[in-house]
């Protein structure tokens, strides 16, 4: 008998060990309730559900793993397919439908086509979504003549610029965001030596350089000019282009040079487009 | 204390069970007591690797509950507003009202930075244990006929998983996010004669476009996650049909199941699991700051960001990205990108196969039979060097999705560490996977699998078994 009196005693005092967690399960919430009501912000908010939680954890398990059943139970397994009869009757049961029909072939076939049709007549409205695209991947926002403008919409002059410095300009008057972004270009001062060394001097205005802005790879704006180096980096993946070579990619998995914006000076200094990109800027797609 | 007694001194009459009084209760109103007792009486084997899919299941619960307080106060529109909360450095900033709402929830919803947090932490536990789950089915065979169905379920899962997560922090247009949606797009671009209109159509127009968030949102708030929802719930009902698998041990052989009723010990440890789960999440989102979309600021089509990291999830695409080399590809004049093929082409091939594990299999070993009890790792050593080889490429792959803060880390260039990595890429998962094939010889060899003859001794000793009957 001393063995049952133990196992009443030691499980009952399990059961109280139990009985206190779920009662700091109830701290928790309130404290959750309190740091709510007097704004103590995420730290309490976070710290008093963590102790409601996990008093519940505790409680839940240690329940479980002393107080509960622990022996392993084994249990037969049937097998999963059914008896020969059985799907012998699913057989029929399906058969009792088609025997009735004279014209099996024609009226399953006609059935069937009748749902791919219906199912493609709904495919149509999903038109709807967008338009085609036309000119956008192709054609961007600078035409011949348009100025080029910082962020705050102010002209550029070419000795604006210092020798070796990168500035992000946008076609004038142009607002839409998808506009400006397929149209931001980089414009680089390179400065008199490294022109005269560059294998494009012709494409120089003033020792400015003006390209796409929008890596030839994945999109992303190619944010970092290096100056000691002359490249341009696109932060998302890392591809680096080499702007006295006509801004080649050199490095990274970008494939295509960025595509060069024609420059000319108006009558007032200020640098103008000569017209728009050469190609299409960004990332490829088939029939570029 | 004395037995109770009434004041008569005769033993009271035993008190009816809250149990008792439920049961009675429902059972008079749907007859279901036949049923219920076989469902408790239901026996569920014991491992902790067993445990992984449940963790899949509590963290959804956490992403649910707490999706839907966010749902309450997030306003998925690309209109423009300007900030006036109380986070100083952004206000009276032109923004969109969905990062707006985001930063309000933030700063001036109560407890909403909370929600935020626990939900954003949940999504990464909620993939990584399906990772976890995966490994665990893939190194120990369970994917094996009949359980090959719960497998493609599970496949499906990992996907939607993926892409719920890519819609779910796509949604708050912080710049970071924003970076994300901008590559996503040039991903449905780069797929050869569909790519441009499928892009268009999915933005509404050209990028940035005014659709998209909102179109995200439903995606993630209501269509993946009741086919998430719909999908878990199959899976179990599969799970419980087939019962669960077990390693072989004294006792468990194929046509039986040795382990714990669901009633009430099981039932009891894995409501602990959620309530575990529930606490680790919640002490994460308390004290780890996760996704602080207010550092970043508003999405800008023209802003550049560096160090840029996406989910973990993520990370093997982002890495695959990196590595690429350089080129495209030109056929009969339509231009296939440099992109197609870490973005597209290598996920469509990793899913396939994925997919299309359990019949690869099969055509190798010519083994149709159902298995109810697991494999060792070490009883195959070719599938788990296989497993062990494809595991490793895609860390690497993850790794080099954070190649240019390793390298800065390492005082390495940019540059040497891409070198470096697309060798590591070939060459680390074979000499991975043929080590731990070897490996799992030599221990195979150490210790053999025990034999049907052992087996059926054990059995016939007398261990104590209690016997549940089966007609579940």
């Amino acid at each position: 008998m001393s063995t049952d009196r133990e196992r009443t005693q030691s499980s009952s005092s399990i059961e109280y060990f139990v009985a206190g967690c779920f009662g700091a399960a109830i701290a928790g919430a309130a404290g959750f309730a309190a740091s709510y009501w007097m704004d103590l912000g995420i730290r309490y908010e976070g710290l008093s559900a963590a102790v409601a939680l996990g008093a519940l954890t505790l409680g839940l398990g240690v329940w479980a793993n002393t107080t509960l059943e622990r022996v392993d139970v084994v249990q037969e397994r049937e097998p999963l397919g059914s008896t020969h009869d059985e799907r012998r009757d699913v057989i029929e049961g399906f058969e009792r439908g088609e025997r009735r029909m004279q014209r099996r072939r024609l009226l399953a076939g006609m059935a069937g086509s009748s749902l791919v049709a219906a199912a493609l007549a709904a495919l149509f409205p999903l038109r709807s979504l967008g338009p085609r695209p036309d000119h956008e991947l192709s054609r961007t926002a600078w035409r011949r003549g348009t100025r080029l403008v910082d962020d705050d919409g102010k002209p550029i002059r070419p000795d604006d610029l210092e020798v070796g410095t990168a500035l992000t300009v946008y076609p004038e008057g142009v607002t839409d965001p998808a506009q400006r972004a397929a149209a931001q270009t980089v414009l680089i001062d390179l400065g008199a030596a490294a022109t005269a060394a560059s294998t494009r001097p012709d494409w120089a205005v003033d020792h400015c350089i003006a390209f796409s802005r929008v890596c030839t790879h994945a999109g992303c704006p190619v944010g970092v000019y290096q100056p000691e180096t002359r490249q341009l980096m696109c932060p998302c993946h890392q591809s680096l282009f080499d702007v006295t070579d006509g801004a080649k990619p050199v490095f990274g998995p970008a494939s295509r040079p960025l595509p060069h914006l024609p420059l000319g000076v108006d009558d007032d200094g200020n640098l103008v487009a000569r017209g728009d990109f050469g190609e299409p800027v960004g990332p490829g797609f088939w029939n570029r | 204390m004395g037995r109770r007694t009434d004041d008569e001194g005769r033993p009271r009459r035993r008190r009816r069970t809250l149990s008792g009084r439920l049961v009675r209760g429902i059972d008079d109103r749907l007859g279901a007591a036949s049923f219920t007792s076989k469902v408790l009486g239901k026996v569920f084997p014991d491992h902790f690797s067993f445990l992984f899919g449940e963790v899949v299941l509590y963290s959804f619960i956490v992403l649910v509950a707490t999706g839907v307080y966010l749902s309450l106060f997030f306003d998925p529109s690309s209109h423009k507003v300007l900030y006036h909360g109380s986070y100083v450095p952004l206000q009276g900033q032109s923004m969109s009202a969905a990062y707006a709402s985001a930063v309000d929830l933030s700063f001036d919803v109560r407890a909403g930075l909370l929600f935020r947090q626990v939900h954003h932490w949940a999504a990464l536990v909620f993939m990584a244990a399906i990772v976890a789950h995966v490994a665990r089915l893939f190194f120990t065979g369970a994917f094996r006929k009949p359980r090959d169905l719960n497998w493609y379920l599970g496949s499906t899962l990992l996907l939607l998983g993926l892409a719920n997560g890519f819609a779910g922090y796509s949604l708050l247009d912080d710049l970071l996010s924003g970076t994300g949606l901008r590559i996503m797009w040039s991903v449905i671009l780069s797929i050869p004669f569909v790519g441009p209109s499928l892009a268009f159509f999915a933005f509404g127009g050209a990028f940035p476009g005014e659709q998209i968030i909102s179109r995200l949102f439903i995606v993630h708030v209501l269509i993946v996650p009741a086919a998430i929802a719909a999908i878990i719930g199959a899976h179990l009902a599969i799970v419980w049909r087939q019962k669960h698998t077990q390693f072989r041990g004294p006792r468990a052989t194929e046509d039986n199941v040795v382990g714990s009723r669901l009633w009430p010990a099981y039932a009891a440890r894995s409501i602990a699991l959620l309530f575990g789960v529930a606490t680790v999440l919640v002490l994460l989102g308390a004290f780890i700051q996760i996704n602080p979309i207010w550092l970043y600021g508003p999405y800008d089509p023209t802003a550049a960001t560096t160090a840029a990291q996406p989910d973990w999830y993520m990370g093997w695409l982002e890495g695959a990205l990196r590595l690429m080399p350089p080129g495209h590809a030109v056929i009969f004049g339509v231009t296939i990108p440099n992109l197609f093929f870490p973005a597209v082409l290598l996920p469509g091939v990793s899913f396939v196969l994925l997919y299309a594990w359990p019949v690869i299999e099969r055509r190798i070993t010519k083994d149709r039979d159902c298995h109810n009890l697991l494999d060792r790792p070490r009883d195959r050593p070719w599938r788990t060097g296989l497993g062990a080889g494809v595991f490793t490429f895609y860390t690497v792959l993850f790794v080099a999705g954070g190649n240019d803060v390793l390298a800065s880390e390492l005082g390495l260039s940019v540059n040497a560490m891409v070198i470096a990595l697309r060798v590591i890429l070939i060459v680390l998962p074979v000499l991975v996977g043929l080590g731990v094939w070897k490996w799992c010889r030599d221990l195979r060899r150490a210790d053999p699998p025990p034999d049907p003859e052992t087996d059926a001794a054990l059995e016939r000793s007398d261990v104590p078994v209690t016997v549940g009957d089966d007609t579940s």
